[in-house]
């Protein structure tokens, strides 16, 4: 059974079709890209996932169980973490802090009149920050950390549920090249560690075809193609519709790069 | 109830709905460019009523015609329309990037202002203006008399909307203005002069109230009490219109009108209960009101509030430890009077740090928290003088039951809307919540309000009701301290910092800001409740908008992003409150002129300044120390 099964998903704003018809499948343990130009509705079929956006139609199955238009806080209650194109933190607390409110969310103590919250889930946010290396920084504020980092924790704080499924928008956009690397790396091991499937949409093509399972081409609204990096970079749709002569070569090399060592 | 009778009636309701648009299109036109919620429009019109009986009456000496009148009207209507533009140059000018909150306390400043200078100028006793020249008969509909300008009145309403829609679609002023209701920030982008721009929107947007005040002389008499009377109609027609929108502003106009009109009828205590609800009900199907439309999305701001947690160090825990044995002494060694103000100072900390609670840590701008310490007053007030002649140890404990109950019940439309609607929605709902206490004379004893809620012979002297009220106020600000420690805290703080992340993480924010709301309401109520016991009576202005404005101060006094701030703010403020009042015929002229500074020199409190103050000593010193020899 795969982990993720989207099913004919359609969404329309107005005349608009932001999605028609996108279907696919994730296995756990799988980094699946989606890739298209602006405004081909990268966002609204990750929303649509992440239950942010409401389809007009279609279903979304995580686990063999129906998630469409849930609520996107009971989807996380099903196993599903999040990271957004902009960093989606807690600016008024500590990067511990910050893990340790979803560990207390995934417990149900948010309404804890009395604990002191420093101290509970303090082990477990500090192992998990250990695992995305920002074990050290710990104790700063959220918001004196460098961008790269902020994503870094966000992958943590997406963690602390022990997900099935990541989905992450744009997860290196606003970053260095350097970081990006780094932190597409992370990801991956992390993911394939623990048989988490990742669902990301990228701009930067060097992200997804070094790290990529598979990619999906979504223009308009509408698949255009899936496979695997190699097949998507010799596709001649593709080419035409999006990445272009240099952005094939680009792929190429990015592959070789992170295939050969 | 005839055919004649309710055309009239309806008739009547179309007069008030164009008055009720000339001012409001004014205030949405205002918010739509600035993005500032002016509480002085309501001062704007009141001095358009007065510049109206003052010069008005000169010109019908001159020549008594009805040309006459209307250059009075105009002339009352472009000097009102200066004054706006003062204000816009001295003060509004220099708050356009602060948070609402200040916005909103720096205008409701210059409410202050004017109304001392009205009673200065115009002096306490209203001043009925001359009827219009040519419009002083009444015309005959359906058989009854109905009066002429009332029908002119009519026409008006219609008219400014015309005059508006070509002035905004006709000409590069209104372009601009719609540019930059939609768009402040590209406007900008795109090289348009801002500043002459705002000045000249302020212009129209005063006119437009002096307008609506000068136009309505012959009818009502100038008044001091003009100002919040209309100001609160004019915020709920732009709310219910979407703010920013004039069709939406004459479209609610002519629903509140006719509710109004009709309303009187069914329930004729209760029209402005009946406004507000109406309020509610379309916030929470179309939050952005009828015709209105959410703002782009502007540049990210930190969230106002407390933003680090400081845990109380030793020192810190000494100090306090200190102050409470102090304050626990009052009594022992303080005076009658002292012991008094102590008292006071203990139930205003408890209901700025419950606001405190709200917003610091909730990002819950509450405009209108006086109604939960205004419940919780007459709860306990009426419970003790009411038909059970409920004991003072029964009646207090309740006062937060039924303060919290209400504060629930509001709460679930409140934490629906963000930003400036929940801050216009907590108004409205202490307007209603003050309208009750007011009009349900009966019950409540109106105006008067109640008196004898005093404490038994036990707790009669000043000294024992002293620690009556110590006790709890301690208690409860200790428990909301934890609280703002304990998940629960954290939680709401999450939800204030980013309710994107804080769903993403399985958190249901409207729950817990459901809850943080009527925890806070209760809190206020418990203080209200003290206080009452502690005046003897209870009465309207214990829940009335310069209240829920005491509180605010209390809270902006202290810092809105320290924990302990709020106590330090409560009792200064009333502190000084107390020892200026009395000397002083000005208070409010201070005490508004006071908001405006504090607004602009010290937007972060005493204790945030003193915070900074310390932050920047640290700094100079730190690099000396580490600098090798």
């Amino acid at each position: 059974m795969s982990l993720l099964v989207v099913d004919r998903l359609n969404k329309r704003f107005g005349g608009v079709w932001a999605a028609r018809a996108v279907s696919f499948s994730l296995e756990a343990g799988e980094l699946l890209a989606v890739i298209g130009p602006n405004g081909a509705g990268k966002s609204t079929t990750f929303g649509m996932v992440g239950g942010q956006v409401e389809p007009d139609s279609g279903a979304v199955v995580l686990a063999g169980e129906a998630i469409t238009g849930l609520p996107s806080r009971e989807i996380w209650r099903k196993g599903v973490g999040r990271t957004f194109q902009v960093a989606q933190t807690f600016v008024s607390m500590t990067v511990a802090e910050n893990v340790q409110m979803a560990l207390v969310s995934r417990r149900g103590g948010t309404r804890n009149l009395v604990a002191d919250t420093r101290a509970l889930h303090r082990e477990e946010a500090l192992a998990l920050l250990d695992g995305v290396g920002m074990r050290a920084d710990a104790d700063r504020p959220v918001s004196e950390l460098a961008y790269g980092d902020v994503k870094r924790v966000e992958l943590a704080v997406a963690l602390a549920a022990a997900p099935k499924l990541l989905l992450m928008d744009e997860p290196t956009a606003g970053m260095a090249s350097k970081e990006r690397a780094g932190l597409m790396e992370l990801t991956a091991r992390v993911a394939r560690a623990r048989r988490i499937g990742v669902l990301f949409t990228e701009h930067d093509m060097d992200a997804v075809f070094a790290h990529a399972d598979r990619i999906l081409v979504l223009v308009r609204g509408e698949i255009i193609a899936a496979g695997t990096p190699e097949e998507i970079r010799r596709d001649a749709r593709v080419k035409r519709a999006y990445l272009g002569e240099t952005g094939t070569k680009a792929a190429l090399r990015a592959r070789r790069e992170a295939v050969a060592p | 109830m005839d055919l004649s009778f309710l055309a009239t009636q309806a008739l009547s309701g179309l007069a008030s709905a164009s008055s009720l648009f000339v001012i409001a299109s004014g205030l949405s036109i205002v918010f739509g460019v600035t993005r500032i919620v002016n509480f002085a429009h309501g001062s704007l019109y009141m001095l358009g009523a007065y510049a109206a009986v003052t010069i008005v009456p000169r010109l019908l000496d001159v020549s008594y015609s009805p040309w006459m009148f209307f250059l009075g009207v105009l002339a009352s209507a472009v000097a009102v329309g200066l004054v706006g533009v003062t204000i816009e140059v001295v003060l509004l000018r220099r708050i356009y990037r602060a948070p609402e909150l200040f916005q909103l306390l720096a205008t409701f400043g210059v409410v202050l202002i004017v109304q001392d200078v009205v009673l200065k100028v115009w002096g306490p006793v209203d001043i009925p203006g001359p009827r219009a020249p040519g419009l002083r008969h009444g015309v005959e509909i359906l058989g009854e008399r109905f009066p002429a300008y009332e029908v002119f009145l009519i026409v008006v309403g219609p008219m400014v909307l015309a005059l508006l829609w070509l002035l905004m679609h006709r000409t590069r002023f209104g372009v601009l203005v719609r540019a930059a209701t939609q768009d402040r920030e590209m406007v900008g982008a795109l090289g348009v002069n801002q500043a002459l721009l705002f000045t000249a929107t302020l212009f129209l947007g005063a006119f437009l109230a002096g307008l609506g005040g000068a136009l309505q002389i012959p009818r009502v008499p100038a008044s001091a009490q003009m100002d919040t009377a209309v100001i609160t109609e004019a915020f709920v027609v732009t709310v219910i219109g979407g703010m920013g929108s004039v069709p939406g502003a004459f479209l609610a106009s002519l629903i509140i009108g006719q509710l109004q009109a009709f309303g009187i009828l069914v329930f004729p205590k209760v029209t402005l209960v009946l406004v507000f609800l109406l309020m509610a009900a379309v916030l929470v199907v179309k939050p952005y009101g009828l015709l209105g439309r959410p703002a782009a999305a502007g540049h990210a701001v930190a969230p106002e509030g407390i933003l680090s947690l400081a845990h109380f160090g030793r020192t810190e825990s000494l100090l306090a430890a200190l102050a409470v044995a102090a304050l626990l002494a009052v009594p022992l060694i303080g005076d009658a009077y002292t012991t008094k103000v102590a008292i006071e100072v203990m139930v205003f900390a408890l209901a700025a740090f419950s606001l405190q609670f709200l917003m610091g840590v909730g990002g819950l701008v509450s405009f209108g928290h006086a109604a939960y310490f205004g419940i919780g007053a007459y709860a306990a007030g009426l419970l003790a003088t009411g038909p059970l002649k409920l004991p003072m140890e029964a009646a207090i404990p309740l006062a937060p039951v039924f303060a919290g109950a209400g504060a629930a019940l509001f709460g679930f439309f409140v934490v629906r809307l963000s930003g400036i609607y929940l801050a216009m929605l907590t108004l409205a709902f202490a307007q209603i919540v003050h309208a009750v206490c007011f009009q349900w004379v009966e019950v409540t004893g109106g105006d008067n309000g109640v008196v004898g809620v005093w404490p038994p012979a036990w707790a009669g002297n000043r000294e024992a009701y002293f620690y009556v009220v110590a006790l709890p106020t301690l208690a409860a600000i200790l428990f909301l301290r934890r609280a703002i420690y304990a998940p629960f805290g954290y939680t709401l703080r999450a939800a204030r910092d980013s309710a994107t992340r804080a769903d993403a993480i399985g958190i249901d924010v409207r729950s817990h800001r459901w809850l943080g709301f009527t925890l806070a309401g209760a809190a206020a109520g418990l203080a209200g409740g003290l206080y009452a016991f502690s005046k003897g009576s209870i009465d309207p202005t214990m829940v009335s908008i310069p209240m829920s404005v005491d509180f605010l101060v209390m809270v902006l006094v202290g810092g809105i992003r320290t924990v302990a701030g709020p106590l330090v703010g409560a009792a200064s403020f009333h502190a000084l409150k107390d020892f200026f009042m009395p000397l002083t015929d000005f208070w409010r002229l201070f005490l508004g002129a006071s908001i405006i500074a504090m607004v602009l020199l010290f937007p972060r409190g005493v204790v945030g300044a003193a915070e900074g103050l310390r932050g920047r000593m640290r700094r100079r010193r730190g690099p000396a120390v580490a600098r090798p020899a």
